[in-house]
């Protein structure tokens, strides 16, 4: 079995981002950037599915321009066989990223397509999702239990009210949850082993995909500061504030 | 043009979540039309006729929809989406699950998260866990937007007197397959639409001490809540995680105990009308956000409050 995980590559998730002062994104210099945490669950859950002799071949793809074949080579220092970055302008719509990566998956003909639930940048959640409706795939989105079994997918997702169980049959997508495991950390040799990994540039047009979008930015704010709080010293003092001031509590 | 929500409901009652919805669909247009999807769900189709502001219920009531799978419910919308210039769901598990699937059948854009309504083309949505506010303008034929709750009021649940369409077509995929559901059961008010929470995180220490927050909530009828490493140390299930990847809520009173307030904690809870944070580092991140700050132990503190109201 095949498996296609993708990654993208985003800020750090520790780092506090500002807006530009003009208002027109984010300010992304000297930032640091890291593969997106759902995606390094994902890649995680590829590596155990083929160390347990579940899949044969795990394969990464990215979609950006050439500063995210960094992500790449850490997806494969954590141990996935070979790369495919899809080269294009960074900050490209959710569609399109959907529409470049369902035709590598085509391509490769995966049986599993293993990405992120949510990129913590955009914070979209739709990118798997869009990527199984496009190749008419079922899909296991916020999955905390991945088993595979007789060309099935059994998959524990965590939905509002608690937790759901789905079966679904290969090929398919699955989108990655917190807990669905706690991702490795790669050794200084895989990371020199990954150097020598195969890594493959692709373009839309290799792919045949035109990419482009109907939505613009007006603009990005930043977001309402709440006025500082004070400090109570006792409980008392705070009943008192929450019942009297804030009148939030009779 | 009217605009179409996707009910959010359990077969049984509709959930608040769509009456928000309902509140931003009639901020782009009048004729607001609501789509429910499920299995004998006819009190569900009630309830959501009686919707202020609601002219018409879509009804598709079938054995196949009755876990409303996206690969099955996406198709149903694509199949009555010609009628339609916008269609919304609230940002749920559910909504999420189907509407980028909606949204790639029509090879449009979906916009995720919306919390403000600016034209019928324009929306606001918070990116960057809420760090940063982008405004957002389409031109897509078809506008698909899941609404985040806390960025509007609900409707009201009654006064309204929809017309009613059965939707006779029943897509059914023989590839997703519902083996099983946990869902947790609580006495508690939901915790999207609880006006009160309080919310442990790892300072709790373990399961068993959620007992201490309890007693509280039992006193303010409120909703309870956890940071992630609360869930993700077993403290409490996956469902009670709020943040930037888990709920969003805004109650008029949110009660942060033990809990450091990372940003993505913070991204879940900061647009609470008062935040009040209860923890012994007196330099913890939360404070920053809360209105009024105690810096104590917990394990004193909260049987105090809960004994005080
Ligand atoms: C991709 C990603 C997504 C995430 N999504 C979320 C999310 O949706 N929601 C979320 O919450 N987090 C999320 N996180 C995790 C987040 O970064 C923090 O790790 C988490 O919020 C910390 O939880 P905490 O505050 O309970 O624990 P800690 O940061 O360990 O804080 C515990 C606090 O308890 C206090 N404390 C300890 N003992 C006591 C006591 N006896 N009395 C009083 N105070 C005490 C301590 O002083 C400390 O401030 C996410 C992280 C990532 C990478
Ligand atoms: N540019 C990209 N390259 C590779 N994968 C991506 C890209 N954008 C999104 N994804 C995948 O889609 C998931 C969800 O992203 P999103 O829908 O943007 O929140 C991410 O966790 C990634 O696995």
């Amino acid at each position: 079995m095949k498996i296609l995980v993708s990654v993208k590559r985003v800020i750090d998730y520790n780092v506090k981002v500002r807006v530009k002062s003009d208002h027109t994104a984010v300010d992304l210099t000297n930032v640091k950037m890291s593969m997106n945490p759902f995606c390094e669950i994902a890649v995680e859950e590829a590596i155990r599915l083929k160390e347990k002799g579940v899949a044969s071949e795990v394969v990464v793809v990215s979609v950006g321009s050439k500063s995210c074949q960094e992500t790449l080579r850490t997806a494969m220092a954590l141990g996935a066989d070979r790369a495919i970055q899809v080269e294009t302008e960074d900050g490209l719509d959710s569609l399109s990223v959907a529409k470049l990566i369902a035709k590598v998956a085509q391509d490769e003909a995966a049986d599993l397509v293993i990405m992120g639930k949510q990129a913590i940048d955009s914070d979209n959640n739709q990118t798997g999702q869009m990527v199984a409706a496009l190749l008419d795939y079922p899909q296991a989105t916020f999955a905390s239990e991945v088993a595979i079994e007789n060309g099935e997918a059994q998959v524990t997702r965590e939905i509002d009210g608690g937790l759901q169980t789905l079966a679904i049959t290969l090929p398919a997508v699955v989108t990655t949850d917190l807990r669905l495991n706690e991702p490795r950390f790669a050794s200084l040799p895989n990371i020199m082993k990954a150097k020598k990994k195969p890594l493959d540039v692709k373009t839309p047009a290799d792919l045949g995909v035109e990419v482009g979008s109907n939505v613009s930015i007006v603009s990005v704010t930043p977001p309402p500061q709440r006025a500082g709080g004070i400090k109570v010293g006792s409980v008392a003092e705070l009943v008192d504030k929450l019942k009297n001031e804030a009148k939030v509590v009779s | 043009m009217s605009v179409l929500i996707i009910a959010e409901h359990d077969n049984k009652s509709l959930k608040p979540a769509t009456l928000n919805t309902v509140t931003a669909a009639t901020q782009i247009d009048a004729d607001v039309h609501v789509l429910v999807v499920g299995f004998e769900c006819q009190t569900v189709v009630e309830q959501a006729s009686q919707v202020a502001g609601v002219t018409k219920v879509l009804v598709a009531d079938n054995a196949a929809y009755e876990h409303q799978l996206a690969e099955n419910v996406s198709k149903l919308v694509v199949e009555v989406s010609s009628d339609y210039e916008h269609i919304l769901a609230p940002a749920t598990t559910t909504g999420k699950n189907t509407l980028p699937r909606v949204a790639a059948l029509l090879n449009v854009a979906q916009l995720s998260d919306v919390i403000k309504v600016e034209a019928a083309d324009t929306f606001v949505r918070p990116i960057y866990a809420g760090n940063a506010i982008a405004t957002v303008k389409t031109t897509d034929a078809v506008k698909v937007l899941t609404i985040r709750t806390t960025g509007f009021d609900a409707a009201a649940s009654t006064g309204g007197n929809a017309e009613r369409q059965v939707l006779s077509q029943v897509i059914a995929s023989d590839r997703s397959r519902f083996l099983k559901e946990q869902l947790a059961e609580s006495d508690r008010p939901e915790l999207t639409a609880a006006s009160v929470i309080i919310s442990g995180g790892r300072g709790m220490g373990n399961g068993e001490n959620f007992k201490l927050l309890e007693g509280v909530a039992d006193k303010l009828g409120a909703a309870i809540g956890a940071s992630r490493a609360a869930v993700d140390a077993g403290f409490v299930p996956n469902d009670l995680q709020v943040g930037q990847t888990g709920k969003t809520v805004a109650p008029d009173l949110y009660i942060a105990v033990g809990i450091s307030g990372a940003i993505q904690h913070l991204a879940g809870m900061k647009d609470s009308k008062v935040i009040v944070a209860i923890n012994k580092d007196e330099d913890a991140p939360i404070f920053q956000v809360a209105d009024y700050g105690l810096v104590a132990d917990l394990f004193d503190a909260v049987p105090e409050l809960e004994k005080s109201l």
